[in-house]
């Protein structure tokens, strides 16, 4: 018979507990986790030499909604990783610790847990990320979808970096980490039962590898933006930039990546591109002296090896973002303003 | 990409725009009847490959925006009826009627279900037998064709909690209405692609043999646009009326014969209101009497008050052709794809939407 998650098990009592230690620590494992306190007590940042300055704390949180729960390229407890360290990256951020918050639907098979534990610990070890604390809630049926996860994450950004969607300046060189709409369409060719050849792979990975070889390529201060691409995919990010900067972007259609089977299914049900979520990949605004080297540090990175200069941040039209097509012609992109996909992250 | 590379190649695109400024000389004002046709064209910025002697309009062929105030009070009015589930296509509920919209009649409690076909709306009904599921039945002959199957096979499971309004409208009507009206001097039409595959190329004879005017029906890729409005073009200039199929890779003379069957089967021709245009002659599909139990018409005959529509919302010039939308004083300042005002706004397929997702803004 299948091991279900019951009501109990979120009553904080013995089942609570023996969830937890069943489940969690064992993947998790890591010292201050493992002591199980109210709160885990954590060594800030890595030791520095005397007379250096000790940097700031960047800290963010997010919730994981997805559905389904497993996917190709991924599953729940991954794209909660990869997120928040992402989001931790996007500010040049080394992300150093997180914690994990499930709300789980009662009946929800306790394989499932396991098995999103699994991906977590997986992804938190790639990252080199500590999952230090956490906390289990069970509700009842159809209060909850399987499982909700949330992630809050802590990272040391080393004194002298300064990366923000503010910082974008005219003249720095667009360059974009990957292919375009794959977490997005692997979702929604699954969700809809599209019928292709081969199943699309979420594209979901955490980024901060490639964000510190990005900045250790770069002259100091040389990467001004850097933007993860999720929901509201490439568009939505850089319309965020140009507004947050006060400045105009120039996007090059022909020089965007996007792979047949994703631009196939997009053209199917009427979506664009520049529009559907990725979770493994990001837009950096970059000096133009050090988009040469910054490009090159990208494309060493497993996650980075197709990074390709994609357009250019300009003084004209601030806030926008304009498309020149292939065709020679030019059009505004702009963020979508509904949900273009539900619950896909 | 290769079956889209063979539609967006920029060569080819440039051949044909050196086409149709070698041909041009005197001005041509084409109207495209398909609001896919006008997203397609502001998206790939197609009409900056184009001379200036040649100008295209935007016309009624949005579903979503033709549909009548009155229409959607009634389905709102019947949101709100007990026991009854309101499916709709996903734009429908963003669309202000005279005095509310359906995703407001759902927030303060009606059932509205947005669904993405007519088999969501099948399953909606077999899910909840004791509420009757109406489908908001809207567009063109695109859409009627499936709305007709769904009936059918409520009939054949004997599905009695199904039911459709309609508000189905037929294209070549709409047409003649624009050109009766002869606000426009139309020299062209860049005739639909989707609904010419069902109603076929020969049911716009008439515009040539009526009207005097050429038709060329086009696909929704960059070159297919291109391909019509250079052979478009062409007639023009030497003063051919005819009409052109330049998307034959799935639009025949006769189109589907087993869809236009379907329609027939169920579906009567019957005056219809439009947004823009008012009440044109046999130009809405009703469900023939033998359907009356799937009607949603007959079964709820609720009077949903007086229609008003936003009265600074030029949609109706929009959709007739008369207007673009920048020309609209609440484009981009009181009316935004966030905030719509009309529909033209809302829609995927709407002019003032289009506009303002890839062009100019105040
Ligand atoms: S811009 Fe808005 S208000 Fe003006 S015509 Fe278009 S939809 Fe109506």
């Amino acid at each position: 018979m299948t091991e279900r998650i019951l009501l109990a098990h979120g009553g904080g009592g013995q089942l609570t507990h023996e969830l937890i230690q069943r489940v969690f620590v064992p993947r998790f494992a890591n010292a201050a986790l493992a002591r199980l306190d109210d709160a885990a007590v954590l060594e800030l940042c890595p030791p520095i030499a005397p007379g250096t300055r000790a940097g700031r704390l960047a800290f963010t949180t997010d919730s994981y909604v997805v559905s389904p729960l497993f996917f190709p390229g991924g599953d729940i407890g991954k794209l909660a990783v990869c997120g928040t360290v992402n989001d931790l990256s996007m500010v040049g951020a080394r992300p150093l610790y997180l914690s994990a918050g499930f709300i789980i639907e009662e009946g929800l098979p306790l394989a499932d847990l396991e098995r999103a534990a699994d991906s977590m610990a997986a992804a938190a070890a790639e990252a080199g990320v500590s999952i230090v604390t956490g906390d289990t809630k069970v509700v009842g049926r159809g209060s909850a979808d399987g499982l909700f996860i949330n992630t809050a994450g802590v990272g040391w950004a080393p004194a002298g970096v300064d990366v923000s969607g503010a910082n974008a300046r005219p003249g720095d060189a667009l360059i974009v980490s990957g292919a375009l709409g794959e977490h997005g369409m692997a979702i929604m060719s699954l969700r809809e039962g599209l019928p292709i050849a081969a199943p699309l792979r979420s594209d979901c990975a955490p980024l901060n590898g490639l964000v510190e070889a990005l900045l250790e390529a770069a002259p100091a201060g040389a990467v001004h933006s850097l933007r993860d691409l999720t929901r509201g995919g490439l568009a939505a990010a850089l319309v965020e930039l140009a507004e947050q900067s006060g400045v105009g972007i120039e996007l090059d259609e022909s020089r965007l990546l996007v792979r047949p089977e994703v631009a196939s299914i997009c053209e199917l049900l009427g979506l664009d591109p520049l529009h559907v979520a990725n979770e493994g990949k990001l837009v950096a605004l970059v000096a133009p002296e050090a988009a040469e080297a910054a490009l090159a540090a990208m494309r060493a990175q497993r996650y980075g090896s197709e990074a390709r200069l994609a357009g250019r941040v300009v003084a004209a039209h601030p806030g926008r973002v304009v498309l020149r097509t292939p065709l020679g012609t030019s059009r505004l992109v702009d963020r979508l303003v509904g949900e273009q996909l539900p619950r896909i992250c | 990409m290769r079956y889209l590379d063979e539609f967006r190649d920029p060569a080819q695109a440039r051949a044909l725009a050196e086409r149709i400024h070698a041909l041009s000389t005197r001005p041509l004002r084409i109207m495209e009847f398909c609001g896919g046709h006008t997203h397609a064209i502001m998206r790939h910025g197609l009409s900056q490959l184009l001379p200036p002697t040649v100008e295209l309009l935007s016309g009624p062929g949005c579903p979503v925006c033709v549909t009548a105030n009155r229409d959607l009070d009634y389905a709102i009015a019947l949101a709100q009826q007990p026991g009854v589930i309101v499916a709709t296509f996903g734009d429908l509920v963003r669309v202000p009627g005279s005095r509310s919209s359906l995703q407001r009649a759902q927030a303060e409690g009606g059932d509205v279900r947005v669904v993405y076909s007519t088999l969501d709306a099948l399953a909606l009904a077999r899910a909840h037998p004791d509420r009757r599921v109406v489908f908001m039945g809207i567009g063109f002959e695109t859409t009627a064709p499936t709305v007709a199957a769904s009936i059918l096979q409520a009939e054949a499971e004997g599905l009695s909690n199904y039911a459709v309004y309609s508000a189905h409208k037929t294209t070549p009507a709409a047409m003649r209405a624009i050109l009766r009206a002869g606000e426009v001097g139309l020299s062209g039409i860049l005739g639909p692609g989707h609904v010419s595959t069902i109603i076929g190329s020969a049911a716009w004879e008439f515009l040539p043999r009526e009207h005097g005017i050429p038709c060329v029906i086009a696909g929704f890729e960059p070159l297919d646009i291109l391909r019509a409005v250079a052979w478009l073009v062409e007639l023009g200039e030497t003063g051919r009326a005819e009409v052109g199929n330049a998307y034959g890779r799935s639009v025949t003379g006769e189109g589907n014969r087993v869809a236009q069957a379907m329609m027939a089967r169920v579906f009567t021709l019957d005056d219809a209101d439009w947004r823009g245009l008012g009440r044109v002659p046999v130009s809405g599909l009703r469900l023939r009497p033998e359907y009356a139990r799937f009607d949603a018409a007959a079964l709820y005959p609720l009077d949903p008050g007086p229609a008003a529509e936003h009265p600074g919302c030029r949609c109706g010039e929009v959709l007739r052709g008369t207007l673009l939308p920048p020309g609209c004083a609440l484009f981009g300042r009181g009316c935004v794809p966030a905030h719509p005002i009309g529909p033209c706004m809302v829609s995927a397929e709407g002019a003032c939407a289009a506009y303002y997702a890839y062009g100019e803004r105040p």
